[in-house]
C-alpha cells in the first residue's frame, strides 16, 4: 500500500477523484436550486410568483420534490429492453461529470481537477456521447413516441455538434492551445480595440470582433445540445407526449432531468471559458472562483430566460437552420478569422 | 498503475469486441462496439496519444456509431430474415478469415514480436500531441490528406445524387 501511495500517477488519480466527488456533491445542490430558480424565473416571466408554499419563499420545494421522486413507484413498460432501460438514465448524467474534470473553475491547480492539453476535445467527445442516453432511453422504452423523440434528438445533436465544433476553432486559433486553462490564461490582460482612443477592455474572447459570430453560433448550439427550448424537439409535448422519457418515472426520470441541468452547467462553463475569460476578473487571483460563478450564473439565467421567451422550432426549420445557416456561417468565420490573424501577424 | 490500466483496457477491449459478434440483438452489439471504441481510446491515452484518443471517441463513438444506431433503430432489425444457405456461406467466410487472422498472430508470436514498454517516450516532448500531428499531416502526409478529403467529397456528392434520384419519381407521382 505504501508503494502505491508513493506512486505519482496514483497520487494524481486520487486527488482527481477526490475533487470530482466534491464537485459532484456541489453540483447536486446547485442543480436542485437551479430547478427552483427556473420555476421562480418562469413564474415571474409569466406574471406569477412561482413556488412559494414549501419553506420560506418556497426554498424547500425542489428538495422535497426529489424526496417525492425517490419514494415514487418505479414503472418499467412490459416490452422494454430491461438493461438498456436502466442504463440510459445513468448515461444522461455521466458525460457532464466527466467534462467537469477539465473545466477551470478558478486559478490552477486548486480549482482545476486536471489540465490536459486536449481539454476542449474532451468536452466535444463527452457531448457527443451524451446523445446515447436520449437515443437509448427512447428506443428501450418500446414506445413509438419515445422512439421518435430519441431519433429526433440523435439527428439534432449530430447536426448541431458540427456547428459547435467549428465555432470553437477561431478561439483555438487565437489562443494556440486546446487546454482550457491555457485558453483562459491567454485572455488575461487588457485589450485596446482602437489605439487612438483611451478605451481598455478585458482581453476576453467576446471583445474581439472575429469571435462574435462564433460566440453567437456557440450560444445557439448550446441550447440545441442540451435539448432546451427553443430546441427541445426530442420532448415536444404537443407531438410526442413527453418524447424520449415518456415511459420513465420516479428517480430514473429524475436522472434525465439531472443530466439536462448538469449539461446546462457544463456547457455554460465552457462558454465562460472560451469567450468570457473564465475565472479572470478584477481584483486578486483568489477571487477567481467568484468571477467564474458570477459569469456562470449570468449565463444560466440567460438559458432560463430564453426557454420561457421563445417558442419551439418546427423540425424542418431546426434542421435547415443547423445545416444551411449555422454550419456555413461557422466555416465562413474560420476563413475570415484565419485571414485576419494572419494579416495581423504579418502586417 | 499504467501497466495495470493497460491490461484493464485491453481486457475490456477484447471482451466487448467479442460481445459485438456474439450478441443477438443488433442494438446491443452496436453498444458493445461503442464500449470497445472507448477502451481503445483509453489505450491511446496510455500511449500518450491523447489527441488520437479524443478523436477516436468524437468520430467513432460519438458520430459514426450514433449513425449506426440510428439506422438499426430505423430499420428495426429484430429478425434474421436470411435463409440457411446464406448463413452457411457467411459462416464459412467467417471461419476462413478467423483462421487467417489466427495464423497471422501465430506468425507474429513466432517471429519474436513482443509488446515493448507500455508508454514509450513521445517523439517530441516539447510540443503537444495535436501540434505534432498537425505538422506531420500538413507537410509529409499532405498529399494523402488532400486525397482523403477529395474522397469524402466524392462520397458526399454520391450520397446527394442517390437521394435525388430516389425522390424525383415520387415528386412526379405526387404532381
Amino acid at each position: 500500500m505504501n508503494a502505491l501511495m508513493d506512486n505519482q500517477v496514483f497520487q494524481v488519480a486520487l486527488w482527481a477523484a477526490v475533487k470530482l466527488v466534491i464537485i459532484l456533491g456541489i453540483m447536486l445542490g446547485v442543480v436542485t436550486y437551479l430547478i427552483y430558480a427556473e420555476r421562480k424565473i418562469c413564474g415571474h416571466i409569466q406574471h406569477r410568483t412561482g413556488p412559494n408554499r414549501v419553506g420560506p419563499l418556497g426554498l424547500l420545494q425542489t428538495p422535497l420534490d426529489v424526496v417525492k421522486l425517490l419514494v415514487k413507484e418505479e414503472f418499467t413498460p412490459a416490452g422494454a429492453n430491461k438493461i438498456l432501460f436502466h442504463v440510459a438514465p445513468i448515461l444522461a448524467a455521466f458525460p457532464a461529470i466527466a467534462t467537469f474534470s477539465v473545466i477551470p473553475m478558478g486559478p490552477p491547480p486548486t480549482f482545476v481537477v486536471t489540465d490536459i492539453n486536449v481539454g476542449i476535445l474532451l468536452f466535444l467527445a463527452m457531448s457527443s456521447l451524451g446523445v446515447y442516453a436520449i437515443v437509448l432511453g427512447g428506443w428501450s422504452s418500446n414506445n413509438k413516441y419515445a422512439l421518435l423523440g430519441g431519433l429526433r434528438s440523435s439527428a439534432q445533436m449530430i447536426s448541431y455538434e458540427l456547428a459547435m465544433g467549428l465555432s470553437i476553432i477561431p478561439v483555438l486559433m487565437r489562443s494556440g492551445t486546446m487546454s482550457l486553462v491555457g485558453i483562459v490564461e491567454h485572455q488575461a490582460g487588457t485589450y485596446r480595440p482602437f489605439e487612438s482612443l483611451p478605451i481598455a477592455l478585458p482581453n476576453w474572447g467576446i471583445f474581439h470582433w472575429y469571435l462574435w459570430l462564433p460566440f453567437v453560433i456557440f450560444l445557439i448550439t448550446m441550447f440545441a445540445e442540451t435539448n432546451r427550448a427553443p430546441f427541445d424537439l426530442p420532448e415536444a409535448e404537443g407531438e410526442l407526449v413527453a418524447g424520449f422519457h415518456t415511459e420513465y418515472s420516479s428517480m430514473k426520470w429524475a436522472m434525465f432531468f439531472l443530466g439536462e441541468y448538469m449539461n446546462m452547467i457544463v456547457i455554460s462553463s465552457i462558454c465562460v471559458t472560451l469567450f468570457f475569460g473564465g475565472y479572470l476578473g478584477p481584483g486578486p487571483a483568489s477571487l477567481g472562483l467568484l468571477w467564474y460563478l458570477v459569469k456562470l450564473f449570468a449565463l444560466l439565467f440567460f438559458f432560463i430566460w430564453v426557454r420561457w421567451t421563445f417558442p419551439r422550432l418546427r423540425y424542418d426549420q431546426l434542421m435547415n437552420f443547423g445545416w444551411k445557416v449555422l454550419l456555413p456561417g461557422a466555416i465562413a468565420n474560420i476563413v475570415i478569422a484565419t485571414a485576419w490573424l494572419w494579416w495581423r501577424a504579418n502586417a | 498503475m499504467v501497466p495495470g490500466l493497460f491490461v484493464g483496457f485491453g481486457v475490456l477491449l477484447v471482451a466487448t469486441a467479442v460481445m459485438v459478434i456474439l450478441h443477438r440483438n443488433p442494438v446491443t452489439s452496436a453498444l458493445f462496439l461503442v464500449l470497445s471504441f472507448c477502451s481503445l481510446a483509453g489505450i491511446y491515452l496510455l500511449l500518450q496519444a491523447e489527441f488520437l484518443g479524443m478523436v477516436q471517441i468524437i468520430v467513432y463513438a460519438g458520430a459514426i456509431m450514433v449513425l449506426f444506431l440510428f439506422v438499426i433503430m430505423y430499420l428495426n432489425l429484430q429478425h434474421d430474415v436470411e435463409t440457411g444457405a446464406q448463413i452457411a456461406v457467411r459462416r464459412g467466410i467467417g471461419w476462413m478469415v478467423g483462421a487467417l487472422l489466427l495464423l497471422f498472430g501465430a506468425l507474429l508470436v513466432h517471429r519474436g514480436w513482443a509488446p515493448g514498454p507500455v508508454t514509450p517516450a513521445p517523439a517530441e516532448p516539447a510540443v503537444g500531441n495535436a501540434v505534432a500531428i498537425g505538422r506531420v499531416l500538413y507537410s509529409r502526409f499532405l498529399f494523402p490528406f488532400e486525397i482523403t478529403s477529395v474522397l469524402l467529397l466524392v462520397a458526399m456528392v454520391g450520397a446527394i445524387v442517390l437521394a435525388k434520384s430516389r425522390t424525383a419519381p415520387n415528386d412526379s407521382e405526387a404532381a
